[in-house]
This record gives C-alpha cells, structure tokens and sequence, in this order.
C-alpha cells in the first residue's frame, strides 16, 4: 500500500511537535489571565484523557466522571489541612482512594450496559455531591467545602504564582499522554478496544471483559482523583459545587467532541470546550448559543469527533511475495 | 481417547427444551459433524460448550474436567476456541488486530508492562506480532493483515475468525457454519483448512449446512433434531440412516 512508504514520519507529527513547543513557551507570551485559562484546559486535558480511557477506549458510558474527581479532592483537601501533608506526598493516597472507590461503585453495575450504565453513573455523581454538601462523617465542611488547602512544594520551591501551576500542571499532561499513549499501544489497550467493539467476541476470544472493564473504571477514576488533588491545591478549596452535574457533562463533552479514543482528539476537545468559552467572552451569552449550535453541526456532519483515533501501527515484516504465495491457501 | 465428551446434556429456555439430554464424544484429534435441520439446537450445543449458556442438567467434560458453569474466558485459556455463527469480528480493528485479541489469553502484560514497556512486556507483544501474522498466513491472509476487518471479503472475514480462534492455542477448535456464504473454491480451500488444522493436532468440531463439506470432512456425525440427539456414526452411515433422511426430507406418510 502507498501509505507505508509515505506514513513513516506522518506530518501530522510535526504538528504535534509545533503544539507542544508553543505549550513549553505559552507562559511567556500570555498574561497570568489567559495562563490560568491554560492551566484550566490542562486541568480538563488530564480528566478527558482518563474519562477517555472509560468512554472513549472502552465504551462504557460514564457520565459521573466528577464523583471520582470529588474523591481525589476531598481525599487531598482532608489530609492535607487536618495533617499537614504535603499535598504532593498525597497524589498516590487520592488515587487510590478514588480507584477504591470506583472499584466498589463499578463493581455491582459493570454488567449494566450503554444507557442504562449512563444513568447508574450520574446517580452516583449525585450521590457524591448530595454527601458532600451534607457534611458526611463531619469531615467534608458541608455546602462550604473545606478551605486553607496548602500549596503544592516541589523540590523546596512553593508553587504558587499562574504559570508555576502552569508548568506542574503541562507536565503532568504530558506525562499522562505518554503513558496512556504506550497503553494504548499494548495488550491492556487493545484489550479495552475489543470489549468496545463486540463484548461477547471478546469474551470467545479469550478476554477476561468484566476484569478489563473495571480495570478502565478503577484506573480512569485514580487518574481523576490525582487531578482533583492538583484542583484543590491551585483553588486552596474545595466545596460540593465544583463537582457537580455539569462537570461531568464537559468531560464527557470534550471527548465525544474532540474525538473518542484518540490522544490528540482529546487533547483538542479540552482546547475548545474550556478555552474558546474564554476567547468568546465578549459575546456575553450568545457563546453558549454559538457554541451549542456548534456541536449540533459537528455531531451532523464528522460524528467521529474533530480528530479520530488513528490504526494502530505494527512493524509487519514485508516476506517476499512469491515465497509467501506459494504457502497461501485461502481466498483472496 | 475422548478430548471432550457431552453427559446427558440438557438446555432450556422457559418452556422450550432446546437441547435435550444429548451425549456424544469428540475424539482426541478427530474431526466431529453436528448437523441437523435448522432450529434443531447445534448452535446452542456450542454454546454450552463455550460457556455462553450455562446447561439445565449435564456434564461437560474436556480433556478430563468438568467446564459446565466456567466463564468463558476461562474456557478458552483451556484450550477450546471457536467461530461465530453470524461473523463477529472487531469492524473497526485490521485483520492483525483481530488475530491478536485470540492472543491474549496467552500473554501476560498488564497496566505496568503497558505503560512502562518492560524487557519482558516487549519480548511477549513480538512473540504475539510473529504468532499472529503466522496464523493470518496459516489461513491465507498474510497480505491483508493492515487492511481493516469489515473491508474483507465476507469468506475472508470467516478465515479471519478462525486465524483468530487459532490464535489462543486451542486443542479444540469449534466452527460454527465456517462454510456459510461462501463458494465452491472458497469452500474446498476451506476444506483444506480444517484438514491442515487437523495435522496440527487440533480436534475440530463443526455445524455445517454444506453437506459437501461435512461428507469430505468429517470422520464422525452427530444429528440433532429438536433438541435431542437422533444418529451419531461414520458419514456413510449417517447417509443411510433412516431417522436421518426422514428428519431432513419428511416421511411420505407426513403428505397425507
């Protein structure tokens, strides 16, 4: 085929490699407004690509992605103002906590399927946030929240300031892209690929479905929970409102918009749900209508999303085609 | 030797007996027919086997354990594979990707592996790349293995079922209509298929509608005919049994 020869350095890699060094340098071209705006879309960028792995890889509907960020923030803001932990120190314990917490949650409904998984996850996003708001177990500050979160502190320097956040936030994108990049491209991620496409072909085909589905649950929700963490020392607070319905929705959003299952797609989709809002200001409340109209025309015309995921690539050993023919059988 | 052996099998759904009390052996090696006229209950004989239903009564028993009420999953990593009666591959994967899916029960990477690439981790995915592309070979697709599984050719799609049933190493492999839609050449090159899956030690069993195919084929026969087990012999005897062409052609009396 044409492609192997042209597609072993894709352009869209040097695209790739234009963005990323216009991200490294954005700090130093923007004000500390427009840096926050950054900080926000990477913020949503890392929640999109762990939702992505749900959603997008799996195809589990889960439209209570906000709950697992709630557990990560609260589990941070909880440990750190009633022990004083280092709030970097507490990126594994939120984790866990909402990996646990997706853990027993998914559990009881992986078998549920599409909408009816759907629904069940927007219940327990309420829930979470119902809790919150009433002060469960006394420790979450009910409708206020909790505040007085401390700064994140690495290597002796406080991260304080716009684009310090900026930068731990950037970084911590980009190592989350490249590590779900490899996972994508291995065993655990095609296996969450097959039980997308036809879960009864990938049970016959070997595939343990209900132990790869909550493993996508547990690991997409830990991921959330680290970024509540960083969510909650970048505000100092946390309270129920920041978690809600809504949230949900945008993460859900962005990856449908920018396109399900692709790095770059999600990546985009944060770019335009969280940042061009902030562009359109102006319009006051005509964006909204904009940009609602926007999806509806999207949806219409390139359902996949902006940018779909591309094949995967594998380095096929190219035989010699008459030694390969005379071992054939089969139909062609 | 018996490689797997069906006890007084029985399947219902509500009020209908669809499998009812049906016994027969596969031999270690052998290729085994199940026929009989449509709705007759093979289909859900495999399904029972592969752990897809869970049996009302009856025993199961491959290579010597009972697998009745295992996951299936579970089943496959013990060595039995199978085809789907309508094709179920993964549309939207390439064809080397759908081999690769019937790998996995054989690799043992994870979350870790995955994303950090251990020695170990990229040592196992270029095993499963060779063993892959091998099969696709095996089953005559070795030049199609970039191109996307729903753009075959629908003969193509049912060999790409089997490369990937191939794939997680079975002992037994289970074939559910492999000759359905496709030709006559199609169909003898199939033949030869199951004939070179036989050398490789494998025991086939199949339901076939193409009698053709399992005359040539098949060393023994099993006729289902609602649900329950009517003949079971050589294809030669099978042909002349009379419950069997009555079953598939009607008694003359029926007409009155």
């Amino acid at each position: 085929m044409m492609q192997n020869t042209a597609e072993k350095f894709p352009k869209r890699y040097i695209v790739y490699g234009i963005c990323a060094v216009l991200l490294a340098f954005a700090p130093l071209l923007l004000d500390s407004y427009w840096t926050d705006v950054l900080n926000n879309v990477g913020l949503y960028a890392i929640l999109g690509l762990s939702l992505n792995l749900i959603v997008g890889h799996s195809g589990l509907f889960n439209l209570g992605h906000a709950a697992f960020y709630a557990m990560g923030a609260y589990t941070a803001a909880i440990l750190n103002t009633l022990f004083k932990i280092p709030i970097l120190l507490l990126l594994p314990a939120s984790a866990l906590t909402a990996g646990l917490f997706a853990l027993i949650i998914a559990r009881p409904i992986i078998h549920l399927r599409g909408d009816y998984l759907c629904i069940v996850t927007i219940g327990v996003g309420e829930i979470i946030r119902i809790a919150l708001i009433n002060d469960i177990f006394g420790i979450t500050g009910g409708a206020n929240g909790i505040f007085g979160i401390s700064r994140p502190v690495l290597f002796g320097l406080k991260i304080n300031k716009p684009y310090e956040f900026y930068y731990l936030i950037w970084i911590f994108a980009a190592v989350t892209v490249f590590l779900f990049f490899r996972l994508e491209n291995s065993r655990f991620g095609r296996a969450l690929n097959y039980l997308r496409e036809d879960e009864v072909a990938a049970e016959g085909s070997g595939i343990n479905t209900a132990y790869y589905k909550l493993a996508a649950f547990v690991l997409g929700a830990a991921w959330a929970g680290m970024v509540g963490t960083i969510y909650a020392s970048k505000m100092m607070i946390v309270s129920p409102e920041s978690f809600n319905f809504w949230e949900s929705v945008i993460m859900f959003t962005l990856i449908i918009l920018g396109g399900s299952g692709s790095i770059p797609g999600v990546l985009m989709g944060a770019f335009l749900i969280i940042g061009l809002p902030e562009v359109f200001r102006g319009f006051a409340n005509a964006r909204m209508l904009i940009f609602g109209a926007a999806m509806v025309v999207m949806m219409i015309f390139r359902p996949q999303g902006i940018l779909p995921p591309h094949p995967r690539k594998y380095p096929i050993p190219r035989m010699d085609k008459t030694n390969r023919m005379s071992e054939n059988e089969g139909t062609s | 030797m018996s490689l797997l052996r069906l006890e007084n099998l029985t399947k219902k759904f509500g009020g209908l007996t669809a499998v009812n009390n049906v016994s027969f052996e596969s031999g270690q090696g052998s290729i085994v027919g199940l026929i009989g006229p449509n709705g007759a209950g093979k289909t859900t004989v495999f399904n029972l086997i592969t752990g897809n239903y869970q049996p009302n009564e009856g025993n199961i028993i491959f290579d010597g354990q009972p697998i009745a009420g295992l996951l299936t999953h579970k089943i496959v990593s013990m060595g039995i594979a199978r085809t789907f009666q309508t094709i179920r591959l993964f549309k939207n994967l390439s064809a080397l990707e759908n081999v690769l899916a019937g790998c996995h029960c054989r690799m043992k990477s994870g979350i870790f592996g995955g994303m950090f690439r251990t020695p170990a981790q990229k040592r196992e995915e270029r095993e499963a790349l060779e063993q892959a592309l091998a099969e696709l070979d095996f089953v005559g697709l070795g030049e199609q293995a970039d191109v996307l599984s729903s753009n075959l050719s629908y003969g193509n799609q049912r060999l790409l079922e089997i490369a990937r049933a191939l794939a997680t190493r079975p002992r037994l492999l289970i074939l559910d209509e492999p000759a359905g839609g496709m030709n006559e050449q199609e169909t003898d090159s199939l033949i030869r298929l199951i004939r070179r899956t036989q050398d490789r030690g494998i025991t086939v069993l199949l339901i076939e509608h193409d009698m053709g195919l399992v005359m040539e084929v098949c060393e023994k026969l099993v006729v289902i005919e609602y649900g329950g087990k009517i003949a079971e012999g050589t294809p030669d005897e099978i042909k002349e049994n009379p419950r069997v062409i009555e079953a598939y052609l009607g008694t003359e009396e029926e007409d009155e």
